[in-house]
């Protein structure tokens, strides 16, 4: 088969899954649902791989290959095909989705199994997983579109799947809300480009992007503005600041949710789309340098937001949107190769962190704050075997694969040299609180006094306690449209052991592919992707390389070590710092009141201004002057048309007899 | 008499009639006063009958006749259910069909 | 004489139908009547309607008006009081009664002006000539061949709705079936419960779907 049969099939075989579940699951015996929701994206993985291997049969100079499958319209110059790129690119991130996607999908069968939503969670599922292959297979702007909003969509279903919750549905709004403001950049972004190059397919841009669509310097005003617009859509997708806040309500949704969507694939969204128009992006350093920046902010912002956060979840979250900032910053600066390594393996070991942190809250019966759990070393080895593999793995310590993707990041970024300076070190800052953090859930939920759950786990008892919402505490029951009565534990389903072993052997392993001096595996393997690219080459001089290959390792080591004093050498330490700096630790708790300012100068005034339409506006002029005013009319009309039926048979009578009198008058004056 | 004695009584009883028709409650007197009516127009068409010398009148009277009969029946028919249904053997009480 | 047997016979019109509406017990009304379409017969007569005026005594004095004594005796309905109910004021009231006899009386007139004054100057004879004969003018023979010949088809429609008004009649006098409670009925025993309880159906995998979550069945 060729390779485009195989990328065909990649997309097919999720959506075939769904149609599947959604119409048939009635039929279905009883995980039915969630077997073949897996099989389908295990299939989808097959055909990436063939496709892979496929690809790399060809000649490195044709290995962009682009196949149309239906010509959809042609119009005012637009040409809108359904058309996919098979590309090295793409072909490395439907590897990297349809793969981590498969061991979520087996992850989830053991979580959801109690669930009554089992079969609804496995369509949005596979629904998600073929927007997001439709999105990075897309081979024009128009399906890159299509697939950017069809995954906004899903993971709305998805953050709202236990949709009796409110704190549940408010999130999927919210989380909408800011992908649409996304969208709008997307789209206007589009055009800007659409405007000189007059095409929208991918290829054909950057071509004509390259033979001077946009002139011949540098930072013409329409391609930045477009490219800033495609970066407002990034930043939306991947939560960067300003646009971050939707992703910690995010984590409402379903655990292996917010380990599929909000940690492996969608958020990373953006960081393929900068990677995608490179060409774009080298003619528009300006827009490359606000990229940089937002990137290196939001590192900065949520790894000191992470610290304080006590809700563990959250702090995987903040998590998340600290390692895309790493990512985007290196995208922007050129390092392509490195941003896509490190969003390979932050796929494998953030999935693995929000799995291991599913199991441990079922351990707590649904609870998630980090204040009421401890010592579940012994009760769960398992997860805690997983939690230390990925925390090592995210605070890039050697050998595991975080050390050599995000250092690699930071080199690339240093050896650009100027004011890049800045970003490097502070990339380096971000890694020390990256550690700190991801050590801080890991000893206060493993070290320490065992709490109740965790001595009865040791004991071989599960906890259940009264369903309730985990974010507000109000009790809830567990029919249809709540989490299910039942708490998954790793160590007690096997599904979710062999996905987070494999998971946990990849976060382990990844790194081998990209080491340094040794072997570039994803360097030489995107490089056709990037063949139109002037910063794609890497020349990496051995002083810094050895130099940040050392800083990186000691400052996650010291970022361990200093978590291990604060939280569990000398348990008060936290409480006495937090104490000691009340203005900071307000600061970190309130997420840098990014919340709170939107909720004032845009949400608020928002509000304001609809309630004022709807009342000083339409209640007037629409509800009581046209539609009232015209039903009033009729009504009065017909309560005058209704008085003359009485009732009364007589007064009928004598309403004819008065008729023919009167009609025979008129006849007597006319003769 | 000439005929146009017999139009006059026709007329006198039809309106007598009318007024029966508007001003009494018992509804079985209502139909009754409703039959007036009808026989002064019965009269009416026999006298012109007579004038014109051919029994179309006559016929007519007769057709008017039956149906004034069928008519009889089913307006009592109508009363006795009402009184069957316990209600007030009375027209304005029987006024239901209002806006 | 036949001025003298007009004037007797339009006089008892006159009062039948005065009695009619004016006599307060129902079945003096129902009498009055019978009084009223006798003296009509004896009109028809005076009109050569010689066979009309037999099947009014017979059909409607004799059947008609034996069954109006039938309702009349079963009904009853109150002899109407006078009252102050009668008076009052709205559609029903005094205004109702001084409004009819008006609209009736310029009827009327209307009416009178209408037939006397035209311009019609065969009403002022006697009517067309008349010879007596088996099958003259008024004789049964006459009007039996007019049925069957030119107005068949009324013949047929007015024998059609004879029987409908007769199934009619049944229909609406007869017994009820049970839906609503006559008088004169035994008491109804208490009505079952309507079986709208469907049965639940079997547990089947649920979907999930909005509709449960809010309460519906799968």
């Amino acid at each position: 088969m060729s390779t485009t049969t195989y990328a065909w099939l990649v997309l097919a075989f999720p959506l075939a899954g769904m149609l599947i579940v959604a119409f048939g699951y009635r039929v279905l015996w009883g995980r039915g649902a969630g077997w073949i929701a897996t099989g389908a994206i295990l299939l989808s993985f097959a055909a990436s791989v063939g496709a892979l291997i496929s690809l790399q049969g060809h000649d490195p100079a044709h290995r962009q290959i682009v196949s149309t499958l239906y010509h959809y319209a042609s119009t005012v110059g637009v040409n809108a095909d359904m058309s996919i790129l098979v590309d090295p690119l793409s072909v490395f991130m439907i590897l990297v989705v349809s793969g981590v996607s498969t061991l979520i999908h087996l992850y989830s069968v053991s979580y959801m199994e109690s669930d009554r939503g089992f079969a609804r969670y496995f369509a949005y599922l596979n629904f998600f997983v073929f927007a997001m292959l439709l999105l990075v297979l897309a081979g024009n702007f128009l399906l890159l579109t299509v697939g950017w909003a069809f995954v906004g969509a899903a993971s709305y279903l998805l953050i709202s799947f236990w949709y009796r919750r409110t704190t549940a549905t408010r999130a999927g709004i919210y989380a909408f809300v800011i992908n649409v403001v996304g969208d709008v950049g997307m789209v206007l972004g589009t055009y800007f480009i659409f405007k000189h190059t007059h095409t929208l397919d991918l290829l054909g841009s950057f071509h004509a992007a390259g033979a001077g669509a946009f002139g011949h310097a540098t930072n013409n005003g329409d391609l930045v503005a477009g490219c800033v617009m495609l970066l407002v859509a990034a930043f939306a997708k991947s939560a960067q600041l300003p646009l971050h806040t939707w992703l910690p309500d995010a984590m409402e949704g379903p655990t292996p949710v917010s380990s599929l969507i909000h940690a492996a694939t969608m958020v990373t969204a953006g960081v393929y789309l900068i990677a995608r128009t490179h060409v774009l992006f080298e003619l528009a350093p300006s827009a490359q340098d606000v990229g940089a920046i937002v990137g290196v902010a939001t590192l900065l912002v949520a790894g000191t937001i992470a610290l304080a956060q006590p809700d563990i979840k959250r702090v995987i979250a903040y998590s998340t949107m600290s390692q895309i900032g790493y990512m985007i910053m290196g995208v922007s600066v050129g390092a392509y190769a490195a941003g896509l390594f490190h969003l390979m393996t932050h796929a494998f070991f953030k999935a693995l962190l929000f799995m291991a942190a599913g199991s441990l809250i079922g351990a707590m019966a649904g609870e998630q704050s980090l204040d009421r759990m401890g010592g579940f070393r012994r009760a769960l080895p398992f997860t805690f075997a997983c939690f230390v593999i990925g925390g090592l793995a995210l605070s890039a310590i050697p050998p595991l694969s975080g050390f050599f993707s995000k250092d690699e990041i930071l080199l690339v970024t240093g050896e650009r040299g100027g004011w890049h300076w800045a970003l490097y070190v502070l990339g380096y800052i971000g890694s020390l609180l990256t550690a700190i953090y991801t050590f801080r859930i890991i000893f206060r939920a493993f070290f320490g006094k065992p709490v109740e759950e965790a001595s009865k786990l040791e004991a071989g008892v599960v906890t259940h306690g009264h369903p309730a919402n985990p974010a507000t505490g109000e009790a809830e029951d567990t029919d249809v449209g709540f989490p299910g009565p039942a708490h998954a534990i790793a160590e007690r389903a096997l599904p979710m052991r062999i996905a987070m072993s494999l998971l946990a052997l990849g976060a382990t392993g990844a790194g081998l592919v990209q080491i340094p001096k040794v072997d570039s595996v994803v360097d030489d393997f995107l490089r056709p992707s990037f063949a139109d690219s002037s910063l794609y080459a890497t020349h990496t001089k051995n002083g810094l390389l050895a130099v940040g290959l050392a800083v990186g390792a000691v400052l996650g080591l010291a970022g361990i070590a200093i978590a291990y004093r604060v939280w569990v050498a000398r348990p008060g330490t936290a409480t006495v710092v937090r104490e000691r700096v009340p203005a900071l630790y307000g600061l970190l708790a309130n997420k840098w009141y990014f919340d709170d300012a939107l909720e004032r100068f845009v949400v608020a005034p928002m509000g304001a201004l609809g309630r004022l339409a709807r009342g000083g506006i339409e209640r007037v002029f629409v509800d009581e002057a046209l539609v009232g005013g015209t039903s009033a009319i009729v009504r009065a009309g017909s309560a005058a048309v209704r008085a003359a039926q009485s009732g009364f048979v007589r007064y009928y009578a004598a309403l004819l007899v008065l008729g023919v009198a009167g009609v025979s008058f008129y006849f007597l004056l006319q003769t | 008499m000439t005929i146009a004695w017999y139009l006059a009584v026709s007329a006198i009883v039809f309106s007598l009639g009318a007024i029966g028709v508007m001003t009494r409650r018992n509804p079985l007197v209502v139909l009754l006063c409703l039959e007036l009516m009808l026989n002064g127009g019965n009269l009416a068409l026999v006298a012109f009958s007579r004038m014109w010398g051919d029994g179309d009148g006559q016929i007519l009277a007769i057709v008017v006749l039956t149906v004034a009969a069928c008519e009889v029946c089913i307006g009592l028919g109508l009363v006795v259910a009402i009184y069957r249904r316990r209600l007030p053997i009375d027209v304005d009480e029987m006024r239901e069909l209002h806006g | 004489m036949s001025s003298v047997l007009f004037f007797i016979a339009a006089i008892g019109v006159l009062a039948g139908a005065i009695g009619v509406v004016v006599l307060r017990n129902p079945l003096y009304c129902v009498l009055a009547l019978v009084v009223h379409l006798v003296a009509l017969a004896v009109l028809f007569l005076l009109l050569r309607a010689e066979f009309v005026a037999a099947i009014q005594v017979v059909i409607y004095a004799g059947a008609v008006m034996v069954l109006y004594v039938f309702v009349v005796a079963y009904v009853g309905g109150e002899a109407e009081t006078i009252g102050a109910r009668l008076r009052s004021a709205g559609p029903t009231g005094a205004a109702l009664r001084r409004a009819g006899v008006i609209l009736a009386a310029a009827l009327l007139v209307e009416l009178l002006i209408a037939l006397l004054g035209t311009g019609l100057s065969a009403i002022d004879g006697h009517g067309a000539g008349y010879t007596p004969g088996p099958q003259a003018y008024g004789t049964p023979a006459y009007i039996g061949k007019l049925l069957l010949t030119r107005f068949l088809l009324a013949f047929e429609i007015a024998s059609f709705l004879l029987l409908i008004a007769a199934v009619g009649g049944v229909v609406l006098a007869g017994r009820s079936t049970g839906a609503v409670r006559d008088a004169g009925d035994a008491p109804a025993r208490g009505d079952a419960p309507p079986a709208l309880a469907v049965p639940p159906p079997p547990e089947l995998r649920s979907a999930g779907s909005m509709a449960e979550g809010v309460g519906g069945s799968v």
